[in-house]
């Protein structure tokens, strides 16, 4: 830790793109324009599972207006049989397929062919003169239908147990022997649940602009959580070298995981390419929800086995995603993070990666680890309704702590769970008095957190003030949080620090934004670049008062003799240095490129009161803490902003969000008015308690911050509507019509 | 504008009427009823110093038409005319016994506003006609009105189902009532048994319970993506009782 007094770090500074939001000044992708843009407009498929015999655009292409039509032909192959070409997490054969369908279109809203005019309104009518035969085939969307006998397979080269089969690929966490551990038990639960896919429900649809120039230099302004992806991506798709695109990143109107992919980009590219012009990509709100994300539905069976003491000595879990038409559902974060709070001798979780007949699933917020949690803490909550212990005190005895070996391999460092656990229980929330027919519920959960990739450049402008640039969209107060730190280690203003994001070809590749990962590894790279740059800043001081760099030091934001014994100088501050840069030595400036290492992962845990309506089957969240070891809060309002947003989604998950599909295997409810995400009047004021254990192996302490708050709540909830009605719901949404008939049930079996 | 925006009609020609004094008119009639234009804002009702001490629940219907925003131009008249089965200012507009008058060639007519609705987006306009204005009776003393729907959310959402409750109390006993329910067939309904139930009680529990069967009965709801048959047919009840306690307590007041 080199930083003790803290001035900046920890301050709730003003945010530096706050006023360009406040008064519409942001320019987010879908403001951007250029002279000359044409509009794209994708056409897709009607059909949930289809081969594609022919596309004739021949008619489209005729149509006045129409500059430009793409089909699969022009996206780059990666052919299945050559085996997997990885871009981060995503395999460039599915990557190729997903934004285009090339043999068979595997969800309605698979794009099959796009098409650039002049006008928004000449391009879609272009789509319908696109005439595509279809062979429509059967098609399966929820797991159990995948998974029964003679179901329809999406991709027929895949084999599970020797048989065709839709499930893609199975991971498994071990420790111990399940079967010797359960032997040991005095009480085992073991219960199914069930949640349906939600949507990531960023406000800002996909959007891009992208211009390719005769000597084919590419410039894309685009949303999206990393521009380093964007760029990669495109350029695998496109056949144009990653040197010859220039990707911007837009001020993104939300992400959560949802913009870690690519949608629009290379087929704005292809278009801008063969027309010549500039082509502007926009999605509707009913593409977005028909065609990207969101997370998967699932399917979850967990036993839990303990002692009468409440010592926990075995754990099963398995559990399957939904991955939509292409394999990867995050059954990774399932699997490895279900878990991972608690010390359990013998452990084995399995997940299993199943392909169905809907949008393929993109990254949401500690991908997986919510639809684990959700099983394992209800199960947690009735394993000490059983024992008769309070639901805190049996994690508080089963937690895991420094020197725990969590299943999915790490041994954990100093970790902040035990803390999490303890301020939960002494938080007044936990004591206050229920009123009638409502409920309280605990719940914990964790998240991996990631390093990698980062690189900034720091510099100090001619007149003493700095400039600050990093490489990931921020998505969670990167920029705030930066602007803090240097300034910290400068000892200056913080309102002296300007932070931008730099585009592809302006700054060193940074990995993108996403596993809570970016004020953890930017504010590594920041720091030694910064620390760099104080060196200079002695170094030429020393030079100037003719003594020894080791006889300055970098105080207050300006250097001084370390002691009278180095001699009596006036101290230089940075302006001064700044000034006298062109005859000292040059521009002062440095740049740092780091592979992080040591991001720990991060826990929480949750207080949540319910109230149910029980006539009508609603149920309200009425007050809502959230503990959280944050590892050091930078900036804590953005921290607290993290943890209430993630309880808000979670609320959703947990009571009213879901795909609704149609009998002909369409989404239903393609928009926010029957995709009900919370409102503000929703939810209570969301509480939150910072717990900070410093990560040791970060400048900062800094832990990820941004996932970990989404995991426990969907259980939290469901244990306070447990607690109000003495009923559990093992699958979700907790509707309003799922609660009421529920409710009703018993009352009907008794007048039978 | 709505459906034109989201690409459903393209109108070849589009005429502003809200130039037209009488559509965003609110005058009290002599009699003591009130005419609201048919192009009156929801904010326009809201800013009215009397129309919604007379009709709360009218005005609350009104009100929930859209968000904050929306309310600016969302008036009850583009409410009715979308045609919508879960329109909500249309039961509150049926339980107030308001009529429309409507524009034509060939002349003005009057409509009940429960006679409006023909179907799910459609409506008995001719062609060629246009909502004017809707007329509200004058009120009796020791009267009442509510507007209650059954929402997942608690705003921006659409009513699974919608009620309005008006009715006039004399020394405890219910002397008029009528029940005006939404979102449980193709049109919203005037529940003439509902009311009727109500009628000469004291707003016991048992008429009560009779009015929430009467309201039961009337539906005809269908399974969808906002709520299930069961669910709709149940609501429709639960909330007549809560809807008719507010108008009751209303009542009272005056």
């Amino acid at each position: 830790m080199n930083v003790v007094n803290n001035k900046w770090i920890g301050q709730r500074t003003i945010r530096p793109d706050g006023v360009d939001k406040v008064t519409g000044r942001a320019a987010f992708a879908a403001d951007t324009t250029m002279p000359g843009t044409i509009w794209g407009k994708v056409l897709r498929s009607p059909h949930p599972h289809a081969r594609i015999k022919s596309i004739n655009t021949a008619k489209a292409e005729a149509l006045p207006g129409v500059k430009a039509v793409v089909t699969a032909r022009d996206i780059v192959d990666f052919p299945i049989e050559k085996g997997a070409v990885m871009l981060g997490i995503q395999d460039m054969r599915w990557m190729c397929r997903n934004v285009m369908a090339r043999d068979k279109a595997l969800f309605p809203g698979h794009p099959v062919a796009a098409v650039a005019a002049t006008t928004e309104a000449i391009a879609a009518e272009a789509c319908k003169l696109i005439e595509v035969d279809y062979e429509v085939l059967p098609w399966a969307i929820e797991i159990d239908d995948a998974l029964k006998d003679g179901a329809p397979i999406l991709h027929e080269w895949n084999k599970f147990d020797g048989k065709p089969s839709n499930i893609m690929g199975r991971l498994e966490s071990k420790k111990g022997d399940i079967a010797v551990g359960f032997k040991d038990a005095d009480i085992i639960i073991e219960r199914s649940f069930a949640t349906r896919p939600v949507h990531q429900g960023y406000i800002e649809p996909h959007a891009c602009l992208i211009s390719v120039a005769a000597d084919g230099k590419t410039t894309i302004w685009s949303s999206s959580q990393g521009q380093f992806m964007v760029r990669a991506m495109t350029s695998m798709l496109t056949g144009i070298p990653q040197s010859d695109i220039r990707a911007i990143p837009a001020e993104i109107g939300g992400g959560f995981g949802g913009k870690t992919i690519v949608y629009l980009e290379p087929l704005a590219t292809l278009l801008a390419k063969k027309s010549g012009r500039p082509v502007k990509m926009v999605m509707t709100r009913e593409e977005v929800m028909r065609a990207t994300g969101p997370t998967s539905g699932s399917k979850s069976t967990v036993k839990i086995g303990a002692k009468k003491d409440g010592t926990i000595v075995a754990a099963h879990g398995a559990f399957y995603l939904q991955a939509g038409a292409f394999p990867g559902s995050p059954i990774r974060g399932a699997v490895g993070c279900s878990f991972a709070p608690y010390d359990i001798p013998h452990i084995l979780s399995e997940g299993f990666d199943v392909c169905s007949n809907r949008s393929k699933v993109a990254a949401y917020r500690a991908p997986g680890a919510p639809i684990g949690a959700y099983a394992v803490e209800c199960v947690l909550d009735e394993l000490a309704e059983a024992l008769k212990m309070d639901p805190l005190e049996l994690r508080l005895k089963n937690a895991a702590k420094e020197g725990t070996k969590a299943a999915h391999g790490p041994v954990f460092p100093r970790i902040g769970y035990i803390e999490t656990l303890e301020a939960a229980k002494n938080h007044p929330h936990y004591a206050a008095p229920l009123g009638k027919l409502q409920g309280r519920g605990v719940a914990s959960g964790f998240w991996f957190n990631a390093g990698g990739e980062s690189s900034a450049q720091v510099n100090i402008t001619e007149d003493g003030n700095v400039v600050v640039t990093t490489g990931h969209p921020d998505i969670g107060g990167s920029r705030a949080g930066i602007a803090n730190i240097c300034a910290e280690l400068l000892g200056i203003d913080y309102k002296r620090v300007s932070v931008i994001i730099g585009d592809t070809q302006t700054v060193g590749f940074s990995n993108l934004t996403g596993g809570s990962r970016v004020l953890f590894a930017s504010s590594m790279v920041v720091t030694q670049a910064t620390d760099k740059i104080i060196a200079t800043l002695r170094e030429r001081a020393a030079k100037i008062w003719e003594i020894d760099p080791e006889a300055v030091k970098w105080e207050d934001g300006a250097a001084h003799p370390v002691s009278p014994n180095a001699g009596e100088f006036k101290p230089l501050t940075l302006a001064d240095l700044a000034e006298k840069a062109p005859s000292q030595g040059g521009p002062i400036g440095a740049s740092v490129q780091l592979n992080t290492q040591g991001a720990e992962g991060g826990f929480g845990t949750h207080i949540c009161d319910v109230e149910v309506d029980v006539d009508l089957g609603i149920i309200r969240v009425i007050r809502y803490t959230a503990v959280q070891d944050v590892g050091r809060a930078i900036h804590p309002s953005y921290v607290e902003g993290q943890l209430q947003g993630g309880v808000a989604q979670g609320i959703g998950w947990a009571l009213n969000e879901e795909y609704i599909y149609n009998k002909d295997g369409k989404v239903d409810n393609p928009g926010f008015l029957d995709y009900r995400m919370p409102v503000c009047s929703d939810l209570p004021m969301i509480d939150c308690a910072l717990v900070e254990v410093p990560n040791p192996k970060h400048p900062q302490g800094v832990k990820g911050v941004g996932e970990v708050p989404l995991v426990p709540v969907m259980a939290a909830v469901a244990n306070a509507v447990n607690n109000a009605l003495g009923k559990r719901f093992y699958s979700l949404p907790m509707s309003p019509p799922k609660v009421s008939e529920a409710l009703d049930a018993p009352t009907q079996q008794a007048a039978e | 504008m709505v459906q034109m925006r989201s690409g459903l009609v393209r109108p070849g020609l589009i005429v502003d009427i809200k130039k037209i004094g009488e559509m965003t008119e609110i005058t009290e009639t002599a009699d003591g009823g009130f005419r609201v234009g048919a192009a009156v804002s929801g904010m326009e009702l809201s800013e009215h110093p009397r129309f919604g001490k007379v009709w709360p629940g009218v005005l609350e219907a009104v009100n929930l038409i859209g968000s904050k925003q929306v309310q600016g131009r969302a008036s009850a008249g583009g409410n009715l005319c979308n045609g919508s089965p879960a329109g909500d200012s249309v039961p509150a507009m049926i339980a107030a016994g308001a009529v429309v008058t409507v524009q034509g060639p060939s002349g003005r007519r009057e409509i009940k506003v429960e006679d409006v609705p023909a179907g799910p987006g459609r409506t008995n306009l001719k062609s060629g006609e246009i909502l004017v204005s809707f007329t509200l009776p004058p009120r009796p003393a020791g009267s009442g009105d509510a507007y209650l729907r059954m929402i997942p959310r608690t705003e921006m959402d659409i009513a699974v189902v919608g009620i309005g409750v008006s009715l006039t109390l004399k020394d405890g006993v219910c002397t008029a009532a009528r029940v005006g329910l939404g979102a449980v067939a193709p049109t919203a309904l005037l529940v003439e048994p509902a009311g009727q139930a109500l009628i000469g009680s004291r707003l016991d529990d048992a008429a009560l319970e009779a009015a929430a069967a009467a309201c039961r009965a009337a539906c005809r709801p269908i399974d969808d993506k906002r709520g299930t048959v069961a669910y709709r047919i149940k609501t429709a009840g639960v909330l007549l009782k809560r809807t008719a306690a507010i108008a009751a307590k209303r009542a009272g007041g005056h």
